[in-house]
């Protein structure tokens, strides 16, 4: 076997191999997701009154043009994809960018999101801006609002990351073959990370407001 | 099969490049494996070196030498440490890593670069952790129940917890890559039920990494979101859920009790084979009873809760499924005796290790369905027939199958032989000092001594004292194979490729072996253990002349 592909037989063996790998990690995210929407499962149950609350003060405005962006960043991705299986480095560079550009202005409008809910003092702890008997319901969702669009966030993060070094190495690979495995396994995290804020964008902007 | 000529170690992966770069930067899979190997061993000292503290503490019933908060502290330090640094990636991070490419007949892991990255995590998650427990450690319990570990706590929670979660990815590193390459990599002719039974266990192990470690991860991420900006979760001042946070950690944690035997019952069932030269009895038995055991294992985090106050139809349920997972278990003893069973079987040290495991894992077993039921567990719970009972499975089960599997391998890692007598005597009293710290523990229990408790009532000095002595013996049976692998390493005896005359790939290539493993991609065509193809070869052998 050729020295420079072990452990693999093949340049196919290896990008299956690849291609494997990412679907059995994203298995493990899902998971990961999995505890956190266990918690919503519960306390969604257990404090309904304070929840809904909490689900009522969140900006649906913000969020929703947030899940458009994020959505349209997908299937721009996915034409990157496509002119990768097709063979077509150049057309690779530009969709890819343009979905890391709406990744990060969705990045930027969930920070000023932020910024008002803070100044809003709705970050739960002393000072939390929603009061009455179910006040501690509504601070437990804020709790899991904050955690759950950090820990999607650092995901974007990640995954903006993942689309740039695909853009350096295609614009650095000019004129060779195309690699499509990294095009591929880098847009299955995305569309990864796009799911989760699938189920986060209901959870947290639309259960219990009407 | 043939023997192939015994390579000049030189030539092996061990000494090929000696420089500290070369080893820090390898992306080898045995060089990694030792790399594991070096850091595990220094967390196992130092989880040892509480353990005893512990016991010295306690051969007194006021207590020996350390005030009520230093010895939770210490108990703590013990319990993060061996579980989480030692016990979690032992088998699987080492052996696994060293075996599970040439079991298959492959070059490396699928990914060789991702092991590597694990190393670092694990090694970055060990210091966060080592930092926090020399800060000061914490009070906690290896479990971190929340409120005392968000809201009570006077330790350095966030530390401890940061390293424990960054050694889950380390994990989950680890199980992509082995599910990966035993999916992958297999080498040609070798099919899924002709797998040694050691793979079989290390992928059960695998699926538990990658789709139990998570829950652990984010469990940990709420509960330092929580201690940190003093938010609620699991506060149930704002209405949060203490008991919550237990379902979600014994999510991961009971799963992970299997990853930590698991691997081990891989081990036996290899030295098993070998030692008795005789397939292992009923193997597709045994190598689904890994996957039932890892399938069922997620089912039964509840009897952890008995007494937490959880409903009672979930704890009968859980109670139920807590038996059923002995099942499985019980198909492996019973398989193991089976393949003893008119064996000529030779003693030697793996085989006398892998003999303890049986008869310790089933005392641990058996002792454990006291636990799964309800009334009885009322009694039990919070004592130390616990202690006992789960000491017999980590420490009697696992860490023995750890030795069994050093020993059995050490040939083919160093190239070297440990000396036979010392590792019998190493293992026998292992067995007599862990049978001596632990039974009476079980005796403490089930008289009523609580767990977690810096004194205690005087009538219970005699067991007490008993089981620091037994203590003792066993950090003797863990100091002396340290000092003969060292002296091995050196002056041991040349090992040949395959001293055991053992059936798996890994014994057809040189000891220690190359670092591109095999000099050609090994081709299989019999069974696992198929030691009648074995002889025939080796009778083959020696009647052609010698040839170099």
């Amino acid at each position: 076997m050729p020295d420079d592909l072990a452990p693999y037989d093949t340049p196919q063996h290896r990008d299956e191999t690849a291609v494997a790998g990412m679907w059995l990690f994203l298995a493990s995210e899902v998971l990961l997701f999995g505890g956190l929407f266990l918690v919503v499962l519960v306390y969604s149950h257990t404090r309904r009154a304070g929840w809904i609350m909490g689900v009522r003060h969140t900006n649906l405005i913000i969020g929703s043009i947030n899940t458009l962006l994020l959505l349209t960043s997908s299937a721009m991705y996915t034409l990157a994809v496509v002119a990768a299986r097709a063979g077509r480095a150049r057309r690779i560079i530009a969709p890819a960018l343009g979905a890391a550009g709406l990744g990060v202005a969705f990045l930027g409008l969930k920070s000023w999101e932020w910024h008002l809910e803070f100044s809003e003092h709705l970050f739960p702890g002393a000072g939390f801006s929603i009061s009455g008997p179910d006040a501690g319901g509504a601070q437990l969702f804020y709790s899991f609002y904050f955690l759950s669009t950090a820990l999607h966030g650092l995901h974007m993060l990640v995954g903006i990351g993942l689309i740039l070094w695909v853009c350096y190495r295609m614009a650095r690979r000019r004129g060779q073959p195309v690699p499509v495995i990294p095009v591929e396994v880098v847009g299955l995290y995305w569309s990864f990370v796009d799911l989760v804020w699938i189920l986060l964008f209901p959870v947290l902007y639309l259960v219990g407001r009407v | 099969m043939s023997m192939a000529p015994m390579a000049d170690s030189a030539n092996g992966y061990l000494w090929q490049d000696g420089t500290l770069r070369s080893w820090l930067l390898t992306t080898d899979h045995k060089r990694i494996a030792l790399l594991y190997m070096a850091s595990i061993t220094a967390f196992f000292i130092l989880g040892g070196v509480g353990a005893a503290l512990i016991r010295l503490q306690l051969l007194v019933p006021a207590g020996a030498i350390l005030s009520d908060e230093t010895y939770s502290r210490m108990f703590t330090l013990h319990g993060v440490v061996m579980v989480w640094l030692f016990l979690v990636p032992s088998i699987p991070v080492t052996l696994g890593n060293f075996l599970v490419p040439l079991m298959l007949g492959a070059r490396d892991l699928a990914f060789p670069r991702l092991n590597l990255l694990s190393w670092y995590l694990f090694v970055m998650a060990g210091m966060l952790v080592v930092y926090g427990l020399f800060r000061g450690g914490l009070e906690t319990g290896w479990t971190f129940y929340t409120p005392l570990s968000t809201d009570y706590t006077q330790g350095h929670v966030l530390p401890v917890v940061a390293g424990v979660f960054l050694s889950g990815f380390s994990s989950i590193a680890t199980g992509v890559n082995f599910i990966i390459s035993i999916h992958q990599l297999r080498a040609p002719g070798m099919t899924w039920y002709r797998l040694p039974l050691m793979l079989w266990a290390l992928y059960a192990t695998s699926v538990i990494f990658v789709l139990a470690t998570p829950v652990l991860s984010i469990t940990l991420v709420l509960l330092a979101f929580e201690h940190f900006f003093h938010v609620g979760v699991f506060d149930p001042a704002l209405g949060g859920d203490p008991l919550l946070f237990q379902h979600l950690f014994w999510f991961y944690s009971h799963p992970a009790v299997y990853i930590m035997i698991l691997p081990g019952m891989g081990v036996i069932s290899e030295v098993v084979s070998t030692f008795c030269h005789k397939p292992v009895f009923g193997y597709r038995f045994v190598a689904w009873s890994s996957i039932s055991i890892a399938s069922i294992g997620f089912l039964v985090w509840g009897h952890h809760m008995f007494v937490a106050g959880t409903s009672l139809y979930a704890a009968v349920v859980f109670s139920m499924l807590s038996f059923l997972v002995s099942v499985p278990s019980a198909i492996k003893v019973f398989n193991w005796l089976g393949t003893m069973h008119g064996g000529a079987i030779r003693l030697d040290a793996p085989m006398l290790y892998a003999m303890g495991f049986i008869g310790l894992f089933t005392v641990g077993g058996l002792t454990g369905l006291f636990l799964a039921s309800l009334a009885s567990d009322v009694h039990l719970t919070q004592t130390y027939f616990v202690v006992a009972h789960f000491h017999y499975i980590m420490v009697g089960g696992m860490v023995s199958a750890y030795f069994a599997g050093l020993h059995y391998w050490w040939p083919k890692i160093t190239g070297r032989m440990y000396p036979e007598m010392w590792g019998r005597t190493a293992a026998g009293l292992l067995f007599f000092g862990f049978n001596l710290t632990f039974f009476p523990q079980f005796l403490l229990g089930y008289e009523g001594m609580p767990r977690r408790y810096a004194t205690y009532p005087a009538q219970f000095q005699v067991l007490n004292v008993l089981s620091s002595a037994g203590a003792s013996i066993l950090a003797l049976a863990y100091i002396l194979p340290l000092v003969y692998f060292a002296w091995s390493l050196l002056r041991g005896a040349r090992a040949s490729d395959n001293p055991w005359q053992a059936t798996g790939l890994e014994w057809r290539t040189s000891s220690p072996p190359p670092t591109e493993n095999f000099a050609h991609v090994p081709v299989v065509n019999h069974d696992a253990y198929d030691y009648a193809a074995l002889d025939q070869a080796n009778r083959a052998a020696s009647q052609e002349p010698p040839h170099a």
